[in-house]
Formats: C-alpha cells, sequence, structure tokens
C-alpha cells in the first residue's frame, strides 16, 4: 500500500513536470546551471571512472585469456564492446546516482524543510517547473553526453594500460576493437544514459522534494534516493537488455 | 478582504480543527493565537493555498480560493507576502537577490529600477548596510527583516506572519512588532499574525483569533479580550504573564 501510494506521488510530480515543461521563462536560468552541475561538474569523476574500468578490464581479460591460441585482438574487442554496451553507461550512472543524485535530494530536501519550497509558491512560483523541471532535463541532456566522456576514457584506459603493462600492444588492441564494432551498440548505450540520466534526477527530485522533518529527514531522503536509483539503475539495464539486444 | 468559511481540516487521523470561521476586514491585523500544535501555522498555510482543508472554502477578495485553477491560485498568491518562521530565506543567494528574487521574475523593472526597489526595501526593515551580505552571515533578527523586506517587494496587499517574533530577544522582537505595525500603517497592508507571543498580540493586532480544542475557540477585537471572561483564552493568556484585566 506504502508502495502504491509513492509510485502514485512519484506519477504526480511527474505529470506536474511535464506540464509545466511548457513554462521555459521560469526554468530558464535554472537549466543553465544544472546542465553545469550535471554535465560539467561530473566530468573529472566520470574520466577516473572510465581510466579505470577500462584499464582494468584489459588487465583482467589479459589474465583470464593467455593462451597462445587466442589473438591478442580479442581483448581489445572484450573491452571496448563491454565498455560501449555496458560499463560506460552502468558503472557512470552507478557513480552518478551518488553525486547528481544525492546532491538534488539534499538540495531540494533542505529547501522544504526550511520552508524555501513554500515560500517559493507562495511568491506565486509554480516550485515543481521552477526546481524539478531543470533538473530532470539536464540529467536526461547531459547523460549521454558524460556516456561519450565515459566511453572515450575507458577505451583509451584499457589500451594504456595494456600498452603499459606489455600485455596487448596498441595496435592490437585498436584492430579488435575495430573488428567488432557495431553502431547499434552506441545507440544501446546512448538509449540506457538517457533512461538512467531521467530515473536518477526523477527519483531525486521527488525523495527530496518530499522530503519531511529536519536534518534527519534530509539525510533519509539523500539516502533513499541514492539506493532507489541504484536498483532503478540495475533493474532499467536489464529490461532494456532483454528489450533491444 | 478574507473571508474564512466552515474550515476544516485533518491529517490522517488527527483532527487539527473543525468548522473555522472568520472574516479579516481590509487594512485590519488579526492575531491567530493558541498554544502550539493547535494548528495556526496550518491555517496560514491554507489561506495561501499551500494545503487543501476537508471541508470549508477561504474566499479571497470575492474569488473562492479552493475553486480556482492553480494558475489563477499563483495570480492570486501574488496578492500576498509571506513571513515564514525560518524566514525561508534562499541561501544559495545574498541578501540583495533574495529581496530582488521576486522583481526579477514577476515584473519588467531594469536593473537599476530593481536595485531601487529592493534598497528602499531594506531601508524599510533598517537593513540598507546587509544587502551584500550572505544569508549565512545574517543573524536571527536580521534574517526576519530580510524575509519581510522580500514579503512587501511586490507591494502585496496582505502579510501573513508566522511566529515573527519567536527566537528573538525582546529587544529585537520589539523592533519586529513596530515593523508590523508600520507596515499596517503605513502601507495599507491588511495583516494576519501568527503567533503565542501576547506581547506582540497586545501591541499590533486589532482582532484575535483564539484556536483551542480543536475549533476556533474566540474571536473578537483586542478591548474585547481584555473584557472577556473565556476560561480557556484567560489560562492562555494568564501563563504568558500578561493580566488582561489589569
Amino acid at each position: 500500500m506504502q508502495s502504491l501510494n509513492e509510485l502514485g506521488k512519484y506519477s504526480s510530480l511527474l505529470y506536474q513536470a511535464l506540464r509545466s515543461s511548457t513554462e521555459f521563462s521560469t526554468y530558464r536560468k535554472n537549466l543553465l546551471q544544472e546542465l553545469v552541475k550535471v554535465g560539467y561538474d561530473s566530468v573529472p569523476i566520470i574520466v577516473l571512472t572510465g581510466i579505470f574500468t577500462g584499464s582494468v578490464m584489459t588487465l583482467q581479460s589479459a589474465y583470464q585469456l593467455e593462451s597462445a591460441f587466442i589473438p591478442l585482438s580479442t581483448i581489445g574487442s572484450i573491452v571496448s564492446e563491454s565498455i560501449l554496451i555496458e560499463l560506460a553507461a552502468v558503472i557512470s550512472s552507478l557513480v552518478l546516482a551518488g553525486k547528481v543524485g544525492a546532491r538534488v535530494a539534499t538540495e531540494l530536501g533542505t529547501m522544504r524543510v526550511s520552508e524555501q519550497i513554500d515560500a517559493l509558491e507562495s511568491m506565486g512560483f509554480n516550485s515543481v517547473s521552477f526546481l524539478v523541471v531543470p533538473r530532470v532535463l539536464a540529467g536526461i541532456l547531459m547523460f549521454p553526453v558524460l556516456y561519450i566522456v565515459a566511453t572515450i576514457f575507458g577505451i583509451g584506459g584499457g589500451l594504456s594500460a595494456g600498452y603499459f603493462s606489455g600485455t596487448v600492444p596498441p595496435a592490437d588492441f585498436l584492430q579488435g576493437a575495430r573488428m567488432y564494432f557495431y553502431p547499434w551498440n552506441v545507440v544501446f548505450g546512448f538509449v540506457k544514459m538517457f533512461v538512467f540520466g531521467f530515473i536518477i534526477t526523477s527519483v531525486s527530485c521527488y525523495k527530496g522534494y518530499f522530503a519531511t522533518g529536519g536534518a534527519e529527514g534530509v539525510g533519509k531522503s539523500t539516502t533513499d534516493a541514492t539506493v532507489l536509483s541504484c536498483i532503478l539503475i540495475l533493474l532499467a539495464d536489464f529490461i532494456l537488455a532483454a528489450a533491444l539486444l | 478582504m478574507i473571508e474564512i468559511r466552515n474550515l476544516t481540516k485533518s491529517f490522517g487521523d488527527l483532527l487539527v480543527w473543525e468548522d473555522v470561521s472568520f472574516n479579516i476586514a481590509e487594512n485590519e491585523t488579526v492575531a491567530v493565537i493558541g498554544r502550539s500544535g493547535c494548528g495556526k501555522s496550518v491555517l496560514l498555510k491554507h489561506i495561501n493555498a499551500l494545503l487543501r482543508p476537508d471541508k470549508g472554502n477561504i474566499v479571497i477578495d470575492g474569488k473562492d480560493l479552493f475553486t480556482l485553477d492553480y494558475v489563477d491560485q499563483r495570480k492570486l498568491r501574488q496578492k500576498f507576502g509571506i513571513l515564514f518562521q525560518g524566514s525561508a530565506l534562499f541561501d544559495s543567494i545574498n541578501t540583495f537577490e533574495n529581496v530582488a528574487f521576486p522583481l526579477r521574475y514577476f515584473t519588467d523593472r531594469s536593473e537599476s529600477e530593481i536595485r531601487d526597489r529592493v534598497m528602499h526595501c531594506l531601508e524599510y526593515v533598517n537593513l540598507e548596510n546587509a544587502a551584500d551580505k550572505e544569508t549565512s552571515e545574517l543573524s536571527g533578527g536580521m534574517r526576519k527583516r530580510v524575509g519581510l523586506a522580500r514579503a512587501i517587494v511586490l507591494e502585496p496587499k496582505y502579510i501573513m506572519y508566522d511566529e515573527p517574533t519567536s527566537g528573538l530577544d525582546p529587544q529585537t522582537a520589539d523592533e519586529i512588532n513596530g515593523l508590523i505595525m508600520t507596515m499596517a500603517q503605513g502601507l495599507d497592508i491588511t495583516s494576519i499574525v501568527i503567533t503565542h507571543d501576547m506581547h506582540s498580540v497586545l501591541k499590533v493586532s486589532d482582532k484575535v483569533a483564539f484556536l483551542d480544542q480543536q475549533k476556533l475557540s474566540w474571536f473578537g477585537t483586542v478591548e474585547e479580550m481584555r473584557k472577556t471572561d473565556h476560561p480557556g483564552l484567560l489560562d492562555f493568556v494568564t501563563a504568558s504573564e500578561y493580566q488582561l484585566k489589569a
């Protein structure tokens, strides 16, 4: 019953956000700020995540496929395809659930418990348009861009790890990467990031917007937002793989 | 004019109050008093449509608040300024921008006109020197005064004060009471003051609404309150160390 109630409130918030998304003049300034916070400010952590994911993938693949009968280019194929299809999107999104999701839930939760959202409404603002719409739009728009960053640095990290560890020469790595490259895998990665961006920002907005209590309530909404976002990312990942591959 | 008609509100099984009715006339200051938890702030949030009642309605300037669509409710809200209990200043922007905030979104004023209006409002609350301060640098009394400046910046017809003197020292509380009176008289504003501070009630209000035992237990002028024999109201006032008939 509680879950149904939550689902109803979440759906209602999304409906209000959709309806008020036409009030562009209300959230234009906030949207620009959110694009920077969600996108630009997340680049360092995404670069790190990409480099280490690619590096570890290369070293572990080289360790597992150490055989005279398996060409080294296979490692390049496995690493680049895994990053394109799965790792760049899912690992990055789980990290962003912590970075972006927690920030959004904390900001809105603090605004709720300190009556700042009531103050906005009392002035005549549509608080959903002002606070929720720009954050969700920024998630939808910037997550695919972050996917590109994660993919470039993931494959680059894998290639570098192969070269510096002496396990896979760059030429073999790139040959393998090119051999099994399918453009659809990139489209699939973009679709995933679009969905994950929506999940993280909308769930975090919902948890923050309806936070109750004081500091403890804000803490709970932040934790709930992060945990729920992670669970929904994994679930959505499975559904998308089953539906689109 | 604000007409509150037969208002009833519950949260789940908890009844806040039922059948609350009273009117607030133009340029009048009405204090809503009662014990902590009696639903004073809940009533304030109904008057601004931040909460909806289970039954009853509120008519503001002839318009039934809860039958209006959301867009018209928002237009009606712009007739109000609210000073929230914790001031509700936006902590991501400084004092000047907090006061300028409604002007930037709801008016077409130029930057110099906005600056003039904001500085005028800050002067009104004696904070013209704090315009560039971050809100985290402000004391409790200063935050209330910035909240007041923001509440009046759009020249509202009504102002609602939620516990305007709570948490303040007596001298600062008296300054805030003075500002409430100045605004009511100088700006022709109708005021609703939610408080349990009897000093504030006696100083600023024309009428008093006493919420007790989940209903509007008493409503009348301050002069009538001084002569009342209502046991609940007398208990409340006596507990506040004020003797009405003294």
